[in-house]
């Protein structure tokens, strides 16, 4: 009977002891782990050989262009996604916001990029990009406009990335939105309607606020995912042309053989930024978030 | 349309010769579909290694995952226990905290275990799925507390309530986690860039992405090929399962 009741008290603890020891053997220690190799000249070759040398790699972060470099493309990309996205998906949706086939098959087919490997979709867009023979150039060419070298140049590649990115997550965003214009009660749009509010004031009183938490998600997830930009840098332009796509993740993965602790670093820097960023959305929007 | 057909574009393209490639205007059907472009792919690597990795680590993850995330679940769901709301804020921590941060760390830690360059370091970060046990946590919440109770009565062990009751009524719960973590592992690029450096233990994302460095850069007819055979599973998965992928995906960003 005893030994019955000891088994019921850990019993709990036994069935998440797996769980857990995944979580804090690859997620919290690893972090531990992170910050303190931000404080160490770590040596590959030799672990004993790596030095101490406290805020060092911090100072070096913050004077050097690169890592600027690379934080500036960040948020121009992180800007453009998710300004883009944002625009882009809530125009779809609103075009999309009836229960029709069509728009069954429609929300189906804008959804089928997002479950396909980035490396796919990558490059297939290296491809439509390709200066000579890619499509798109022939597409401008066949309409009358100069074509463009896309990822070859480093005023455009940077446009093309976020142009791929957008391309890719418009149907996850739109399908949410579509979701989110469903449950709006149809019963308040009549009440406009008799109030002979105009369609554009409808859409800007009613429907802007009381999608705007779902809207909010999105803006979190979406910066937050941008912020974390690696694959498609890696295949398309592998951070180039002259460093034009360098993004923060991308600038960590190059210095990830050589200087482990000044790329632990540059991983805590990200790791503050993702932080900061949530903590500002939701004290800044969450006032301005109309939750039912 | 814009977002179909660059996939046509794609078929097409893996079916064309290379001057078809070159073309101008482009070729939009291939005059005499080119297989050979598919033989001439696989040739490019061990693809049937990539395709045979691809699937052990796919599967062995989804396997792996509802271990460790059923009983946790449930504990979270159904028990009170000292230390469960901290243990529980763990999780939504870690749910937090992307890969991209910490793969310097694990990977030293993996290396110095001795199991970089294996599926291993693959599979075994993922065993433990954060997002999952919270959405299962949550479904398991729902189920009423009385037919727990009344198989308790019955005396079924909780082992036994948890296989015949718990896992039947939250089938739905099961299959998006599944679907969700097949289509995340079966397209990861980035873990396996960073975990491993031999061909032998690699997926097919890798094996194609280097298809283009092996191929050249202008070699697109045989570039696409080997991208076809990467998306055909996908697209085939997404093909039976449209109508609930769509809603695992919606479901678990309005949560």
């Amino acid at each position: 009977m005893d030994k019955k009741r000891i088994w019921e008290a850990i019993r709990p603890y036994v069935m998440v002891l797996p769980a857990m020891t995944g979580i804090i053997l690859f997620v919290i220690y690893p972090v531990i782990y992170l910050i303190q190799l931000s404080f160490y000249k770590y040596n590959l070759m030799n672990k004993d050989r790596s030095k101490f040398i406290g805020f060092d790699n911090f100072t070096q972060i913050f004077t050097r262009e690169d890592f600027y470099k690379a934080l500036s493309n960040t948020v121009v990309y992180t800007v453009g996604v998710v300004v883009l996205t944002m625009l882009l998906s809530l125009l779809i949706a609103i075009w999309l916001n009836k229960k029709t086939r069509f728009n069954a098959v429609v929300q189906a087919g804008i959804f089928t990029p997002h479950i396909i490997s980035i490396v796919s979709v990558a490059l297939v867009w290296m491809w439509l990009m390709e200066p000579n023979h890619g499509i798109l150039n022939f597409l401008l060419k066949a309409i009358g406009l100069p074509p463009s070298s896309w990822l070859q140049s480093s005023n455009t590649a940077m446009l093309s990335v976020i142009i791929v990115s957008v391309w890719q997550n418009i149907g996850y965003y739109t399908l949410i939105i579509v979701a989110a214009l469903q449950s709006v009660p149809p019963s308040i749009y009549e009440a406009a309607a008799l109030d002979n509010a105009s369609r554009f004031k409808m859409f800007y009183k009613i429907t802007l606020p009381l999608i705007s938490p779902q809207l909010f998600f999105i803006l979190i997830i979406m910066t937050i995912g941008s912020f974390k930009v690696f694959d498609t840098v890696k295949i398309m332009t592998a951070g180039g042309p002259n460093n034009a796509t360098t993004t923060l993740v991308y600038y960590i993965y190059e210095f990830r053989t050589n200087s482990i602790g000044y790329a632990s670093a540059t991983g805590v820097v990200l790791m503050a930024i993702i932080a900061i960023l949530t903590f500002i959305y939701f004290r800044l929007l969450s006032k301005r978030v109309h939750y039912q | 349309m814009v977002f179909i057909f660059p996939f046509l574009w794609m078929i097409s393209t893996s079916l064309q010769t290379f001057e078809e490639t070159l073309a101008f205007p482009p070729t939009w059907i291939p005059a005499w579909p080119q297989w050979i472009n598919f033989v001439e792919a696989m040739r490019a690597g061990p693809f049937l290694t990539y395709a045979r990795n691809s699937l052990i680590i796919t599967f062995s993850i989804i396997i792996l995952q509802f271990i460790v995330m059923i009983p946790a679940a449930y504990a979270f769901a159904k028990y009170k226990f000292a230390g469960k709301e901290i243990i529980f804020a763990l999780v939504l921590l870690a749910f937090m905290i992307p890969g991209q941060v910490t793969f310097i760390p694990v990977y030293l830690m993996l290396a110095e275990w001795g199991v970089i360059n294996s599926l291993l370091p693959q599979i075994i970060p993922f065993m433990a799925n954060a997002f999952g046990i919270f959405l299962l946590r949550q479904y398991f919440m729902q189920i009423p507390q009385e037919i727990i109770e009344s198989g308790r009565l019955d005396n079924a062990s909780e082992f036994k309530i948890i296989m015949k009751i718990m896992i039947p009524m939250s089938m739905p719960a099961l299959a998006t986690i599944a679907l969700f973590s097949f289509v995340s592992h079966w397209n990861d690029y980035f873990w396996p860039l960073v975990m491993t450096d031999s061909a032998q233990v690699r997926p097919l994302t890798m094996g194609i992405a280097m298809l283009r460095e092996t191929e050249g850069i202008s070699n697109w007819h045989i570039i696409m090929a080997g991208n076809v055979v990467l998306v055909v599973p996908i697209l085939i998965v997404y093909l039976f399962a449209s109508k609930q992928i769509v809603k695992a995906f919606v479901y678990s960003g309005i949560k």
